[in-house]
């Protein structure tokens, strides 16, 4: 009777989260300039819609947003925007992660895509909060973290996202 | 363009799997978990997980060409299926395998000492993963990895 007790709250907890995390999985969300931290969401990418997305209200104080140099992700920046991804070596979808980006990195030029291997650089995993991989960061021109996903991205919004900093 | 850093390249060298039969080992894993939750405690409990126990033991410690499901996978259901669709990289499984012998061990160890509690608690762990692995597709383990490494690790490569 416990046993069967046990199965049922587990499947039903587990179904829970599988279903939740398949919802936000990958969800590209905007860094807002004030919290890093707490980055609020892209309302254009979630329609599908064009619509340009606007700075975030308030006081614009860029340099509480996150910044990345060359040195940070070991490899140049590029021109217009660089997509970081944060990998592992016990990461599924880090694979599939890694074949989008670079997809959209070669179709779009003057962005370069960089990949980091998250137990390597574990000061710059605690400096940017990260939590799992595939974490894909999107910076842009000068360094700036503006866009960051937990989970695989898909890649229309990547593309997306992309169009909004060039 | 992309740049890699020196281990992403490293994962480019390895035997890619069918990404397939990790996933049906983790429905084989989810019944046997599942009816080894329904027959605690009891003789047929210990057997069961008994059984299950090998079967991570010989995933994790040996490697997924070892592990009884995959073996069963590939022998049966593969041939069936025709060509794999997706491809993937053997160690995240591998590592989901030496998640599930540690509840495992757990588990047996517990219902071996009639700590029946602690037993339910740790079937009921692994098969939490097991389950989000089989009809979600999601490692449990693997996602828990980095969170780990944050709280106990310090960068393994100096750059």
């Amino acid at each position: 009777m416990t046993g069967l007790l046990v199965l049922l709250a587990v499947l039903l907890g587990a179904s829970a989260f599988g279903v939740y995390r398949r919802r936000v999985d990958g969800q590209l969300r905007q860094v807002s300039r004030e919290r890093p931290d707490e980055p609020t969401e892209i309302p254009a990418l979630v329609e599908g819609s064009v619509a340009v997305v606007g700075a975030p209200d308030g006081p614009q104080v860029p340099h509480h947003r996150e910044h990345l140099t060359s040195a940070d992700i070991g490899a140049e920046l590029g021109s217009s925007a660089t997509v970081v991804q944060f990998s592992s070596a016990f990461c599924a979808p880090c694979r599939t992660t890694r074949v989008v980006l670079d997809e959209v990195s070669g179709m779009i030029p003057g962005v370069a895509h960089v990949e980091i291997d998250a137990e390597a650089h574990l000061d710059l995993v605690r400096r940017l909060d990260i939590r799992r991989t595939p974490t894909v960061l999107i910076l842009d021109a000068a360094g700036d973290v503006r866009v960051r996903a937990a989970g695989a991205p898909r890649k229309a919004d990547v593309i997306a996202a992309l169009g909004t900093l060039m | 363009m992309t740049t890699l850093d020196s281990r992403s390249q490293a994962v480019l060298s390895i035997q890619l799997i069918d990404a397939r039969g990790p996933r049906f080992g983790a429905i084989l894993t989810t019944l046997m978990l599942a009816a080894t939750l329904l027959t605690i405690p009891s003789t047929i409990s210990i057997i069961l997980l008994s059984i299950q126990t090998l079967v991570f033991g010989l995933g994790s410690l040996v490697g997924l060409a070892a592990q009884p499901y995959g073996v069963i996978y590939r022998r049966f259901v593969q041939p069936k299926l025709g060509k794999p669709t997706d491809l993937e990289d053997p160690r995240p499984p591998r590592f989901a395998q030496s998640v599930g012998l540690m509840f495992a061990v757990l588990g047996l160890v517990a219902l071996l000492t009639g700590a029946t509690t602690v037993a339910f608690v740790a079937v009921g762990a692994a098969l939490a993963a097991a389950f989000l692995n089989a009809a979600f597709n999601f490692c449990l383990g693997c996602e828990m990895y980095l969170i780990g490494r944050r709280i106990l690790g310090r960068s393994s490569v100096s750059v």
